[in-house]
């Protein structure tokens, strides 16, 4: 909402103040100031001169020399523009002048202005330059009486050697408002003017309408008849006739203008002024295009289609609530008007209309059909029935003061009764408890009397004017006396009371171990999107039937590519990786933690499972073996110290069926690591080697501990037997160990790989590996015998495995 | 024989004088005090002295014996200086070679963001909690005093699943969630991913974080409120950050505020980072709405207590100085090692 001072001024003749005063005092009182522009910037040292005499450039056909009268003295001008005459009245920048911005230019205006100088044009002395509407900063959109072309000219009556900004109503300041949802009172220069006389504690005027001359009757003119009075709350009618279509006042001009809306004749302006200045949106119609003089309020019919008066065909359901006559409809109600009851020059008797609707019915119908005008965004905040008579009234009064017609008397006031109005009780000692102030009674109720609410003292209850439709109770009421009192005098105290303890859960903390042990080993977090494309999946070589195509899907995605929430975090991540293979950089290491969304059922009829997922990714240096490295890392640092499982029978059909592997964690499976199928490498643009591991973390943090014991450092020392083996291919290692843990017993106290070869010496179809295996006791010098014996037990399982020993 | 012991000690010190090496040190303790040696050999021939001369002779033995033994020590430990010396003079190294780093991963911009705000708020006694991201329509929106034909409800540009579920468009469900289990009081944050319908451009995304703050109890104010937040924007931002409270309107909260910080740039001056106010918008906060108490079975005549909601990414932007959202999802390794 943009507003010129000036016009919030008119209702608070006393206010007086800076514009960054201005500024910081309402958006302190709760009228978020968003910006301002002050109107006469750059405007500097320009006066109403008058030409009195026009001769010819002696060496440019172009060019003329002007006298120009600018009251102390005349002075002498050259100029090119085409439009002055002798007589003309002009805006004349002086010598050490200053205009706005430049004539043949259509861009932003330069924020330091155009210094003027006193000089020569093809050597005849310029002592000044006479401007256009453009050179003062506007525009012909605003003051539609400038010429297309050339300098701006004043009317007849205008005094030479005044200042021209003020004469162009110029010295003025242009405010932008960010207006909260709940007050549509202030979507109006009146709300506006009503909270600045508050804040800054000075009389509010509001505008005593009043029409002097009324004659017939409203009822021999038009009836009204509303059926569906849900979502029409009310519906005034008001009869103009002998309409006199002309421009309206320069006064009204300006303030139209400055708030962005072109002024275009009295009735539109008058329309425009009072929708403005009320908030309340209105509609004029030809009476005489009314079949039957008769408005029905009644819903659509499904299928109905109407054109509204841009011309454009529109769709209509039977939630859509319409205007019509006897016959037919004729306006889209608070929407757009119809084509067929368009106003027109010629119009001779004009309906005009201030209703208020279902905001909310407003609000969704315009969605419905496409269409949201300034009008419907009033609307749909949910106006108030009874400024709808003010409204009317103040548009009448105004037709009549610019002699744009003459009014009938009465009005056609049609719709749901008016609500009474809303009392709140009056708790003084409850308010300053919830702001934790000590403000007296009085000066509450001083500030409730500014804002128009009526303190009955007998029930100790707060009457609340019709137009604070946002004031609903006891905390609203508090928010009033916060306000004005000022939020920056509230003191400033911290909770007091039951003391707590500040935490993070288990769950989270395990998550910050992971982004611990991930950054140690070189992984750095990413973050990716929670929805992806449904291709994801293809991408992915997952099967038609693989469950992880069961989505959450959104119905009003952004777009294809971010329709279904993720089942699964690859994407995620590999996308990433991708970005980071294209724009070549080397060795990238990624981990990212975030959910997925299983759903329960397709379609979807209950929230999902959201799992972290704990998901990393590389590629560069490194191979499995080290993503490995990291999920065992991370499996020792939150206290899950029994080793894991591999299974290489993983089954997924991104991974490199070769190269894969499910995670166990005491026969639960927790996650899966290994590197990316070629296939997937290549839909993703990677040209290497990628790796990547995903641990389902609901489930790691079943096992997860931040217990820890001391075991004692072993006194006794350790026997160490190394033993090679000649192992056929198939054998993982991974046996070879479990048997080892088997049948070592309880003086087995580690075991380690030391050597695995493949080639050569070894006979086809088999491997060579050796096992350096340690044995200790905790409370003795082991013997021979209970090594070898252990030994023995080891040895004959490895056997029955079919691997031979080496001697 | 005292002559002769004298003799042998001179030579011996003489020797050891003018040992250039550790071996001729160590031969010299074998020319003298070893088995063979000179000094050994006056021993071995005490028989040939008178027997109440022995214990006199003994003693000089041994006074020559300690004499060169302390001798070799302190020549042995000044040669050892000199060869260590000499060692260390040959092992300089250049200093300025590069570095033998460990590739340490980074952590997101808004994790370190987060884990800030984290710690300040669990210092003043709140609990982390986490709440749905497909939510319940009920929970963002009804529950929080947004019903179904409210304005706001659009505003917010929601994704949907359906008519019940959908994407939630704030961390504030997790409010009403933890209200409804009715324990009393309530100190928490919820910091969590959220959505909205906004088109990626460099300071919109369809995909965030916000970090919601409760506290219900009984007594508690206003000025708790902005007690609380100034504490907040202090430890972030630095002691001498100001804080400035403006009315606002939230649906949920009643009084509602919008809170600026002093901006940590110019200090207020006003500068191109904080488009020449001196002030940051940094969150929106307020007391909990009385309806919003009565939904969750709260009695808002025995209870009050203040919610904010924080957007994470307007934090890591500002305080990183990150000109361009787009960057934080990503995941450019240039961008995140800067971190």
């Amino acid at each position: 909402m943009n507003t010129a001072l000036s016009w919030i001024k008119a209702y608070v003749p006393e206010l007086s103040c800076t514009d960054q005063e201005y500024c910081d005092a309402m958006t302190l009182s709760g009228t978020k100031v968003e910006g301002y522009e002050r109107k006469d910037k750059n405007l500097e040292k320009i006066v109403i001169g008058q030409i009195t005499k026009i001769e010819k450039h002696p060496d440019a056909d172009k060019l003329i020399i002007c006298q120009v009268d600018i009251g102390s003295e005349t002075i002498q001008i050259v100029t090119g523009a085409p439009n002055v005459k002798e007589g003309d009245k002009v805006p004349v920048v002086l010598d050490g002048g200053k205009v706005a911005g430049s004539a043949h230019s259509d861009g932003p205006l330069p924020e330091d202005g155009i210094s003027i100088k006193a000089g020569k044009l093809r050597g005849v002395p310029s002592n000044g330059m006479m401007c256009s509407i453009e050179e003062l900063g506007s525009n012909r959109d605003m003051y539609p009486e400038a010429p297309e072309y050339g300098i701006y000219i004043f009317p007849q009556d205008a005094e030479v050697g005044a200042d021209a900004v003020e004469a162009l109503s110029l010295h003025d300041t242009v405010f932008e408002y960010e207006i909260t949802s709940n007050r549509v009172d202030c979507y109006s220069v009146l709300g506006i003017a009503r909270e600045a006389a508050a804040t800054f504690d000075k009389p509010f005027a509001a505008p005593v309408v009043e029409i002097k001359n009324e004659t017939g009757n409203v009822n021999d003119f038009i009836s009204v008849e509303v059926q569906d009075k849900d979502l029409c709350t009310r519906y005034c009618g008001r009869v103009v006739t002998n309409i006199k279509i002309a421009p309206s006042p320069e006064w009204m001009q300006r303030r139209l203008a400055a708030s962005g809306i072109r002024p275009i004749n009295n009735l539109v302006d008058i329309t425009n002024y009072v929708m403005e200045e009320y908030g309340q949106p209105m509609h004029a119609y030809d009476l005489d295009t009314i079949a039957g003089h008769k408005i029905i309020v009644r819903r659509a019919k499904d299928g109905d289609e109407f054109q509204t008066l841009d011309g454009q065909i529109r769709k209509l359901d039977s939630e859509v609530l319409m205007i019509c006559d006897a016959e037919k409809e004729i306006g889209i109600a608070g929407i757009m008007g119809g084509e067929n009851s368009k106003i027109t020059d010629d119009v001779k008797t004009v309906l005009f209309e201030a209703a208020t609707f279902n905001g909310a019915n407003i609000r969704k119908s315009a969605k419905r059909i496409g269409l949201r005008t300034e009008a419907s965004g009033k609307f749909e905040k949910g106006l108030d029935p009874r400024n709808a008579k003010e409204a009317i009234d103040r548009a009448c009064q105004l037709i009549e003061e610019l002699g744009c017609g003459e009014v009938i008397r009465g009005m056609a006031d049609e719709g749901a009764p008016l609500a009474p109005l809303r009392e709140i009780p009056f708790e003084p000692e409850r308010i300053n408890k919830l702001l934790g102030t000590d403000v007296p009674a009085e000066d509450m109720l001083k500030i409730f009397e500014k804002l128009e609410l009526v303190y009955k003292k007998d029930e100790n209850v707060l009457v609340i004017p019709s137009f604070r439709q946002d004031l609903a109770g006891f905390a609203d009421i508090a928010e009033e006396v916060a306000r004005f009192f000022g939020y920056d005098k509230i003191p400033t105290t911290l909770p007091s009371g039951e003391a707590t303890t500040g935490k993070l859960p288990f769950k989270l903390r395990i998550e910050q171990k992971a982004r611990d042990i991930a950054e140690y080993c070189g992984f750095s977090q990413g973050m990716t999107y929670s929805f992806e494309s449904p291709k994801v999946f293809d991408k992915l070589l997952l099967p038609q039937d693989d469950m992880h195509r069961q989505t959450v899907t959104i119905a009003n995605p952004l777009g294809e590519d971010f329709s279904v929430m993720r089942t699964t975090s690859l994407n995620g991540i590999l996308t990433s990786l991708a970005t980071n293979y294209n724009r070549r950089n080397k060795d990238v290491r990624l981990y990212e933690l975030g959910n997925i969304y299983l759903p329960h059922q397709v379609p979807v009829t209950e929230l999902p499972d959201e799992r972290m997922q704990f998901t990393l990714g590389m590629y560069g240096e490194g191979d499995f073996f080290t993503m490995k490295g990291v999920i065992e890392e991370f499996f020792t640092s939150i206290g899950m110290t029994k080793p894991a499982q591999y299974d290489p029978n993983a089954g997924k059909p991104f991974l490199h069926p070769g190269r894969q592997a499910l995670i166990r964690y005491e026969n639960q499976a927790v996650g899966f690591l290994g590197e990316l199928h070629p296939q997937v490498a290549d839909n993703y643009n990677i040209g290497t080697r990628v790796y990547v591991a995903v641990l389902d973390m609901p489930e790691v943090v079943k096992f997860a501990t931040f217990d820890r014991k001391y075991t004692g450092i072993a006194k006794y020392p350790a026997v160490t037997r190394d033993i090679s083996m000649v192992v056929p291919k198939n054998i993982l290692v991974g046996q070879i160990e479990a048997m080892i843990a088997q049948r070592g017993g309880k003086i087995l106290e580690s075991y380690k790989l030391f050597d695995i070869y493949e080639g050569e010496q070894i006979k086809e179809g088999f491997k060579s590996v050796a096992y350096s295996i340690s044995f200790r006791a905790k409370d003795r010098t082991l013997e021979e015998g209970d090594v070898s014996s252990a030994m023995k037990k080891i040895l004959n399982g490895l056997e029955s495995m079919g691997i031979e020993l080496r001697q | 024989m005292k002559e002769k012991l004298e003799q042998i000690k001179k030579e011996a010190l003489e020797q050891i004088g003018n040992a250039g090496a550790l071996d001729a040190l160590n031969d010299v303790r074998v020319n003298f005090l070893g088995k063979k040696g000179a000094l050994t050999a006056v021993l071995k021939s005490m028989k040939d002295v008178a027997p109440e001369d022995r214990p006199k002779v003994g003693q000089l033995v041994n006074e020559a014996r300690e004499e060169i033994e302390k001798a070799l020590e302190s020549a042995k430990t000044k040669m050892e200086q000199i060869i260590r010396e000499q060692k260390m003079k040959a092992e300089v190294i250049d200093v300025t070679l590069p570095a033998k780093k460990n590739s340490v991963g980074h952590r997101h911009p808004n994790t370190i963001a987060l884990e800030e705000v984290e710690r300040i708020f669990i210092g003043m006694g709140y609990e982390v909690v986490e709440g749905p991201e497909v939510e319940k329509d009920y929970y963002n929106f009804e529950a929080l005093n947004i019903p179904a034909d409210h304005p706001a409800k659009d505003e917010q540009d929601t994704f949907y699943v359906n008519g019940d579920i959908l994407l939630r468009t704030q961390t504030s469900p997790v409010q009403a969630r933890v209200m409804e289990q009715g324990k009393l009081p309530i100190r928490m944050i919820a910091p969590g991913r959220v959505f909205r319908a906004d088109e990626v451009d460099a300071t919109h995304s369809p995909s965030f974080h916000q970090i919601e703050g409760l506290v219900v109890d009984k007594n508690i104010t206003f000025s708790d409120l902005k007690g609380t937040l100034a504490e907040f924007a202090k430890e972030l931002f630095g002691e001498d950050t100001k804080v400035k409270f403006r009315p606002h309107h939230f649906p949920f909260t009643e009084p509602s505020a919008e809170v600026d910080v002093s901006c940590f740039k110019c200090k207020g001056a006003g500068c191109r980072f904080c488009k020449g106010s001196g002030w940051i918008e940094i969150l929106g906060c307020g007391m909990v709405h009385p309806h919003v108490f009565e939904m969750c079975g709260i009695d808002p005549k025995e209870y009050t207590g203040f919610a904010f909601g924080i957007g994470l990414e307007r934090i890591s932007l500002l305080k990183y100085e990150i000109d361009d959202m787009r960057l934080l999802y990503e995941n450019d390794i240039r961008f995140l090692k800067q971190f």
